[in-house]
């Protein structure tokens, strides 16, 4: 036995393919490729629109950055004649946009490592020990998940009135913490059950307490479901809209949503378009930069709660 | 520790080893060696890490929610702390308000609609990306060429704060800068654009919720029929079974969990956060003109603040978990099949 062989049993069936397939079922073949010809270029002629929809109006919001808002007025189809840079420092320093994305980034270095840190304690307790009320603490968590944050934003102001917590920061970080505790549980409890026992029972016999084998066994080889997850609390805290809009209202003190939105309510009496629109995409491409980088975890993050 | 507890336990009477282990151990040491200290230790660690999680969870998002119960029956404005039980008054006033009931409509509309548009487009892109491509290099089963790509650019609007799309879809529907208002024949454009005009704001809007939500869908199928395997494919183009019926015998039956999952989250987004933040950051008033586009979360929170009615906004709260629930009971019961096919 060479390593010669299965490099060539592998390479077999590639080639046989290729050659074979006019050959393969000549009965089938005439049938399929007419419908298919039709079928694709149906098919691929939706899939390429769907891309120009999809892409579309973040290249017009690009191209209209640019662009002066005489310009913009003038023609909205037209391409930047010339570019005119003014924009961005406007919509950097007088629209605050700089500002409210500093804000953001705040909130959000607190936020996410936070609830990475509290989420998976709580589903490495849940997933790995048997106790009284497991099952009833899984389920009050997982069951937020199907639960509408608007409807409770009443007492949930009223709430964080009371504990002087409105307006704040650290407010908004724990509310922010506390709203993605279910996906983080859920997700977090389905990983660590997966993760094989005999590790951390040698580390038991070893004599290291419950909180060691947590933080220096159990953890690390978390790490795979911790980066999918953390993502997803990333993209879902940075670009979260209703909560602050409801508990953070010092306009200093707005999340970079917020200014997006008051850019927008801004938008009628001022008509500085090439501001508004240079303000959306330095909102925009950060987030689209970080999306293309991690996007295969990102895109696991996401399915792996729906998909089994 | 652990193995002097048990040395104790085979020396000495069982029920007494708890005891007196060993004479010259103290009380303290002789509780650190008995079984029960394992389940105290177990139980002290439990506790330590449910703690911080389980009490942030407890005063932001379940008290809340029980509270919204609570003060639908009360006439609290929310500035004051003393207010009176007035039983079902805040429901009835519900029934003959005719803002609620446009609320209620549109919800219905968006939770309708928006999810069959956005779950169909989803299924039709992930069944081409994932298995639609010709049959090359032997392969029964492959995506069309490019599928990563056009898998990429799908997702970007999910990437995307739905402030950022409503902005951006809210300059396209202006009458002024917008894309849509120059190539539009005159009678879709009404004067001053479709937000302005009572019959197209709400389009605007399902327009605006569906182009944000159809990545999602086409990556979280495209996951869903990836695991499906590929011999059910190959066997059916040996039957010689053409795409359309490849999709709709094999693909949607085995992955009909995934979209009963799908229509559920997608009807939760379009009662719930997603058209709060759509409504409110493009539609005049916000829900206007004349309630065309009102929804359940905006005119609760105008109601509960800006009205200084917070028991009336519970109320609607209290309606909008209602209509959730009907909905995620009704698209998971819809046609659920006893058998489960395994694979």
């Amino acid at each position: 036995m060479t390593t010669a062989e299965p490099t060539d049993r592998a390479d077999a069936p590639a080639k046989r393919g290729a050659e074979g397939d006019s050959s393969r079922s000549p009965l089938l073949e005439p049938r399929k490729r007419i419908e298919g010809a039709v079928l694709n270029v149906f098919s691929h002629g939706f899939l390429v629109l769907w891309t120009v929809l999809a892409a579309g109006p973040l290249v017009w919001a690009l191209m209209n950055a640019l662009k002066d808002s005489g310009d913009i007025l003038a023609n909205p189809w037209a391409l930047p004649g010339s570019i005119d840079w003014a924009n961005w420092s406007n919509a950097w320093s007088r629209a605050r946009i700089g500002r409210y994305a500093a804000n953001s980034l705040v909130i959000v270095a607190v936020s996410v490592p936070l609830t990475m840190l509290f989420g998976s304690m709580a589903a490495y307790v849940l997933a790995r020990f048997d106790f009284k009320g497991a099952r009833i603490v899984y389920f009050t968590f997982v069951g937020g998940m199907a639960f509408p944050v608007v409807m409770a934003l009443v007492p949930l102001f009223f709430v964080m009135k009371n504990l002087s917590l409105l307006d704040t920061r650290h407010g908004l970080i724990m509310v922010y913490i506390a709203y993605s505790m279910p996906f983080t549980i859920f997700f977090m409890t389905t990983f660590f059950r997966t993760l094989p026992s005999s590790v951390s029972e040698a580390a038991e016999i070893d004599g290291a307490s419950h909180t060691r084998i947590f933080f220096q066994v159990m953890l690390p080889m978390a790490k795979p479901g911790l980066i999918s997850v953390g993502i997803f609390n990333f993209l879902g805290h940075w670009n979260q809209y209703v909560l602050p809009f409801a508990l953070n209202h010092n306009e200093d003190d707005y999340v970079l949503t917020q200014g997006i939105g008051l850019l927008f309510a801004q938008a009628g009496y001022r008509s500085d378009y090439g501001r508004l629109f240079a303000g959306l995409v330095m909102a925009a491409l950060p987030i689209l930069v970080v999306y293309i980088i991690f996007q295969r975890q990102v895109q696991a993050g996401l399915t792996a709660g729906a998909v089994k | 520790m652990t193995d002097g507890g048990r040395a104790a336990t085979k020396v000495g009477d069982p029920g007494k080893s708890a005891e007196k282990p060993s004479p010259p151990r103290s009380r303290k040491e002789s509780f650190r060696s008995s079984p029960r200290y394992r389940t105290f230790v177990k139980y002290r660690f439990v506790t330590g890490f449910l703690i911080i999680p389980f009490g942030l969870y407890a005063v932001f998002v379940i008290s809340p929610f029980v509270q919204t119960f609570y003060y639908s029956f009360t006439d609290w404005t929310g500035f004051s702390s003393d207010f009176n039980m007035v039983g079902f008054e805040n429901y009835s006033r519900l029934l003959d308000d005719e803002t609620f009931w446009a609320a209620v409509r549109n919800n219905l509309v968006l939770a309708l609609a928006v999810p069959f548009v956005t779950l169909s487009l989803g299924l039709f892109f992930a069944f081409m990306l994932t298995v639609g491509g010709r049959h090359k290099r032997g392969e029964a089963v492959s995506g069309v060429r490019g599928a990563k790509t056009y898998k990429i650019v799908y997702f970007f609007p999910q990437a995307l704060s739905i402030a950022v799309i409503a902005a951006l879809w809210g300059y396209i529907f202006k009458p002024d800068v917008g894309l849509l208002d120059p190539v539009l024949p005159g009678a879709l454009s009404p004067n001053g654009g479709w937000l302005a005009d009572s019959s197209f704001a709400l389009w605007a809007v399902m327009i605006v919720m569906c182009w944000a939500m159809v990545g999602f869908f086409v990556v979280l199928f495209s996951a869903a029929i990836g695991q499906i395997p590929k011999e059910i494919y190959e066997s059916a183009l040996l039957d010689g079974a053409s795409r359309a019926v490849t999709f709709f015998r094999i693909t949607l039956p085995l992955i009909r969990d995934t979209v009963q999952t799908g229509w559920v989250y997608m009807g939760i987004m379009a009662l719930g956060a997603e058209s709060f933040a759509v409504v409110n950051i493009i539609t005049q008033g916000p829900g206007g003109p004349e309630d065309s586009t009102m929804v359940l979360g905006v005119y609760l929170w105008q109601t509960g603040f800006a009205q200084a009615q917070a028991g009336r906004g519970a109320a609607m709260g209290v309606a909008l978990f209602i209509l959730t629930m009907i909905l995620a009971i009704a698209a998971l019961s819809v046609g659920r099949r006893r058998d489960r096919i395994e694979y």
